[in-house]
């Protein structure tokens, strides 16, 4: 079986991505690729049951509520795939809400994605971080509401800080550029599951405001704590 | 390939929405031409230009193929927007970012590692043959009208991104100076190809295609004939734009 990871900022296009990748290969046989779809969300996510009507294939969503979607997403992600097997599937497409920065959901095995859109500005790609470091490919949609300046700047600006990602444009509404990522995603090989591990080291240890701590200012945490007059990080032991 | 090693591209045919073959031969488009597609809505004009942006191999729902140079064109074309021969500028086509015009166009030029620093008011001064409100350096991209806007755009595709194919999908109502557009286009020796419902636009073009369910229904090159038209419509064109002006100046079209 093989495995794609999905993630991008909210309303990055990760959907209507996921929904043509589906209808590419149901497009080519439905019997040789059969998807199961897995939706990690934080609140509320919808996309699960609109796929299941849509495509007919299995689909399932976690909701991650106080944890982090990513930690979220990689507790899961064995039984997710031992799930996928079960209902005989070629291809296990991974979902991520991806709403914080600093870490990345995408592991050793498979195809990780990372959904950019390109309205969001051509500064964006540089505040993302692992997102799109450690993804595979990079999927630019909406390039269609763009000027031509733009949609060049944008792709710099990923390259810089991912010179060896591969980078596909696409109108993911009507398909444009699809071409491409079929390609590549007809070319993927099966994962083995025993070697599937987190491609990016987590974030530095879990902090106090993470457990619930609400009060502001650096004196009432631990762990790595910032001053405003300070650059650099400070640890305090508890 | 380099972009200054284009000369033409060829569009050969797909089929119809029956699943009919298209009975045109093949279309050149060649370097210093205006081409007009030309057609009812639904007949198929955008999937037409989009077949030439994608560079089509067989490979969308048209089943058209585009060959550069009587080629298969490099896949980078259509992968890397810097290397595309080709700039699309939409309706729905908008310049976001909160920059002002002469940064705006830094930007797109250092990308592109441009040094030549004249560029960006050569763009600015060519911008201005195409629209009647002026655009200065100093202005935001974002607050520019949709005249200005999209003649930045032809302006910025047509000396920055140097691109030898063009592809104006419905400028029309966009407020700027068809004509002077087409006159630039054969000054700088570029491909336009325009969608339009606009006759002066189809009129002036060197090549007409018409689109009918789908698929071509036919290749037509202007005739003497038309040439008095021609020039009736441009007087036409001439006129309205007066009598627009006085309307958005808040004057009576009597005086």
């Amino acid at each position: 079986m093989r495995l794609i990871i999905v993630a991008g900022p909210p309303s990055a296009g990760k959907t209507t991505l996921t929904r043509q990748i589906i209808n590419g290969l149901q497009n080519k046989s439905k019997n040789k690729n059969k998807v199961s779809y897995l939706k990690i969300d934080v609140v509320r996510a919808f996309e699960d049951e609109e796929l299941k009507k849509e495509f007919g294939i299995p689909t399932k969503k976690i909701y991650s509520g106080d944890l982090c979607p990513d930690h979220a997403g990689i507790m899961v992600l064995r039984d997710a795939v031992v799930w996928a097997e079960e209902n005989e599937s070629d291809l296990l497409i991974v979902e991520s809400a991806g709403l914080c920065l600093r870490c990345s959901p995408y592991v050793t095995e498979g195809l990780g994605i990372v959904v950019l859109s390109a309205i969001s500005g051509t500064n964006t790609p540089l505040k993302m971080g692992p997102m799109i470091t450690l993804a595979d490919l990079a999927v630019v949609t909406k390039i269609d509401l763009i000027s031509q300046a733009e949609r060049e700047v944008f792709r710099e600006k990923i390259k810089e800080v991912n010179g060896n990602i591969d980078i596909i444009e696409t109108n993911a509404l009507q398909g444009t550029g699809m071409r491409y990522l079929m390609r590549i995603v007809d070319s993927l090989s099966d994962i083995d599951k025993e070697k599937v591990m987190l491609k990016g080291e987590p974030p530095l240890g879990v902090c106090t405001i993470c457990i619930g701590k609400k009060d502001i200012g650096w004196q009432n945490h631990f762990g790595v704590i910032r001053r405003l007059k300070d650059a650099d990080y400070l640890y305090r032991g508890d | 390939m380099k972009h200054a090693e284009i000369e033409e591209i060829t569009i050969l045919p797909g089929r119809k929405k029956d699943g009919e073959a298209e009975d045109f031969g093949s279309i050149v488009i060649t370097l210093g031409e205006t081409i007009s597609i030309v057609g009812p809505t639904g007949s198929g004009k955008s999937a037409f230009i989009n077949d030439i942006e994608m560079f089509a191999q067989h490979d969308t729902v048209t089943g058209r193929t585009i060959l550069v140079n009587g080629e298969h064109p490099p896949e980078e074309y259509v992968r890397d927007p810097s290397k595309k021969p080709i700039a699309s500028i939409t309706q729905n086509t908008q310049c976001l970012a909160d920059l002002l015009v002469k940064n705006f166009l830094e930007m797109h030029a250092r990308a592109r590692k441009m040094v030549d620093c004249e560029v960006i008011q050569k763009t600015i001064d060519l911008a201005n043959e195409f629209t009647g409100e002026k655009i200065l350096p100093g202005m935001k991209v974002t607050e520019l009208s949709g005249g200005q806007t999209r003649a930045l755009m032809i302006a910025d595709a047509t000396l920055i991104s140097n691109t030898p194919i063009i592809l104006l999908d419905e400028i029309e109502n966009a407020g700027i100076f068809k004509d002077r557009v087409i006159e630039c286009v054969k000054r700088f020796r570029k491909a336009v190809v325009f969608v339009t419902h606009d006759p002066l636009i189809a009129l002036l073009s060197d090549k007409r295609i018409v689109m009918k369910n789908g698929a071509v229904e036919k290749v037509l090159t202007p005739k003497e004939e038309e040439k008095p038209i021609l020039k009736r419509i441009m007087l036409m064109d001439k006129r309205m734009d007066v009598i627009r002006e006085k309307i958005r100046q808040g004057e009576s079209i009597c005086d």
